[in-house]
């Protein structure tokens, strides 16, 4: 598999001039013309989105580019780090409420990218080399986020509209666990679904980001497909382990240490 | 020794006292009322004595010992809290009656339990989502039989009823709290029923003991707290025993 990876990026046959590159431009300025015409007031965010898009992508090439000619672990590992870092702030925006949840995503979201990626590597699929590893960690922690995203919105909205429920069950003697069993359950397989649907449906409704950029880089459909199968695995995985952590860390997130249920903050 | 004992129990929220040095006993076979106006703290009281929340300031005994050195699960188990029928779990009446056995691997007889709270015993294999109000209740109260409790906390446990169904609960939890010897402090905002089940009342409003003693000693001097059509409700006599008028103007 690491040679099939080492031929498919080393064979990018498709590249922008700088010409074309600023013809780019000429969509969203369709875009903006088009808000304009219709008052739909988009404009300004599209503009600051067009720019973002450039600078941050161009940015994230040349760190890449030096990351890749380094060779270092250690900066693959930081920059492995600084992924998972900025995913679990952005997912711990969606568990409003909750105390300490910066702390738990982050190690939920590291637990599932670290399994997926060392099985990845302990199986020899893929090189340690930071042109495979970064790519696949950044796609790995990025569904991991989204799903850690889901598992919070859900969890917060079970113990919000089942409070009754769950309190009926601790007036009964019942541990934690089991008062919040089908809240939690409901929870974790809120942040699965997506990508469980996303495997059955994979390559019938849509033609997955990966494969699209493979076959567009020059790869044959057939070995596109080959890594395609891998992405979809590993996110599976991630994600499992990933929203696992988090129902764990969030059982005792939403009680004391007297197992009383605590008040979600506004 | 009392069974239980609260004293001086305060709890805040946020700055805001929901209630304010609150002390009472409750004794063996006693039924203790606990009545107010709305927003009084009856709920909050009650979540208190299952240690669903913990108060700011004061103490809580059970048996002469304090609530903390009790473990939390056997606690909650001997003072088992009746909330309120809208509490019941999706699933079958046997589900929800055997619930509080299970989680302890002990056997349950839903039945039976079932038929002392006046339900026929087909009723295990219901959907819960299929009960009327008044069978909601008798499995919520069935439910919390089935921990074999020492005190019965309910929670306006005939609030949501017809007033002929009211009676009926009422008759059956008042019977079934003496059968088993239990305590029961029972919240309730109707005075007919404070006086016409409970040994004791205790008036709560806006968080602190107004009055408590017996029914005839603090029932007029809570009619003041009550819309009239609480305290005279022209329809809401609970069927079963006829009740002794309340004397609102004295």
């Amino acid at each position: 598999m690491s040679a099939f990876l080492s031929n498919l990026f080393g064979s990018v046959h498709w590249s922008l001039s700088p010409l074309q590159l600023l013809a780019l431009l000429s969509l969203p300025t369709l875009s903006v013309l088009l808000s304009l015409w219709r008052s739909l007031h988009v404009e300004r965010d599209l503009i600051e989105g067009t720019i973002r898009t450039f600078l941050q992508l161009f940015i994230v090439g040349l760190v890449l580019h030096f990351v890749f000619n380094a060779n270092r672990w250690w900066w693959t590992a930081l920059v492995l780090a600084a992924m998972v870092i900025i995913a679990s702030q952005n997912a711990a925006r969606r568990g409003k409420g909750f105390t300490h949840l910066f702390r738990s995503t982050t190690i939920a979201i590291a637990c599932g990218t670290a399994v997926t990626v060392a099985l990845l590597l302990g199986l020899h699929i893929i090189s340690g080399q930071p042109r495979y590893l970064i790519p696949v960690g950044g796609m790995i922690v990025g569904n991991a986020m989204v799903a850690c995203g889901l598992v919070l919105n859900r969890y917060r909205e079970e113990l919000i509209d089942h409070r009754a429920e769950i309190e009926a069950w601790l007036s009964l003697g019942a541990p934690p666990r089991i008062a919040v069993q089908r809240g939690l359950g409901a929870s974790l397989r809120n942040g699965m679904i997506p990508t469980i649907d996303q495997m059955k449906t994979v390559g019938l409704v849509t033609l997955p980001g990966m494969m699209t950029g493979s076959i567009l880089a020059g790869a044959d459909p057939l070995a596109a497909v080959e890594l395609q199968i891998m992405v979809m695995l590993m996110l599976t995985t991630a994600v499992m382990v990933t929203a696992l952590v988090l129902g764990e860390l969030l059982l005792h997130l939403s009680f004391n240490a007297q197992e009383q249920l605590r008040v979600l903050t506004s | 020794m009392h069974l239980l004992e609260v004293e001086r129990l305060s709890y805040r929220v946020d700055s805001k006292r929901l209630l304010e040095e609150v002390s009472f006993t409750l004794e063996e076979d006693e039924i203790l009322a606990v009545i107010g106006p709305s927003g009084a703290g009856k709920s909050t009281l009650l979540r208190q004595l299952n240690r669903l929340a913990d108060p700011s300031e004061g103490n809580r005994f059970f048996r002469g010992k304090p609530y903390e050195a009790w473990p939390i699960r056997e606690l909650r188990r001997r003072i088992a809290l009746a909330a309120q029928q809208g509490s019941l779990f999706p699933g079958s009446v046997a589900d929800n009656v055997c619930a509080g056995p299970q989680l302890r691997g002990q056997p349950c007889d839903a039945a039976a339990l079932l038929q002392a709270c006046d339900l026929p015993a087909d009723f295990a294999s219901r959907d819960v989502a299929d009960l009327s109000g008044g069978e909601r209740q008798r499995v919520v109260l069935a439910r919390t039989l089935a921990n074999d409790p020492d005190v019965l906390l309910l929670d306006e446990p005939t609030g949501a009823l017809d007033p002929g169904a009211r009676g009926q609960i009422g008759d059956l939890i008042a019977s079934l709290a003496r059968q088993r010897h239990c305590g029961v402090i029972w919240v309730t905002h109707l005075l007919e029923e404070a006086e016409r089940y409970a040994d004791r009342v205790l008036l709560l409003v806006h968080g602190r003991v107004v009055a408590q003693g017996s029914a005839a000693t603090v029932l007029p001097q809570a009619a003041q707290y009550f819309p009239s059509t609480s305290v005279h409700p022209a329809n809401d006599a609970p069927a079963g025993k006829p009740l002794k008028e309340v004397d609102a103007s004295s």
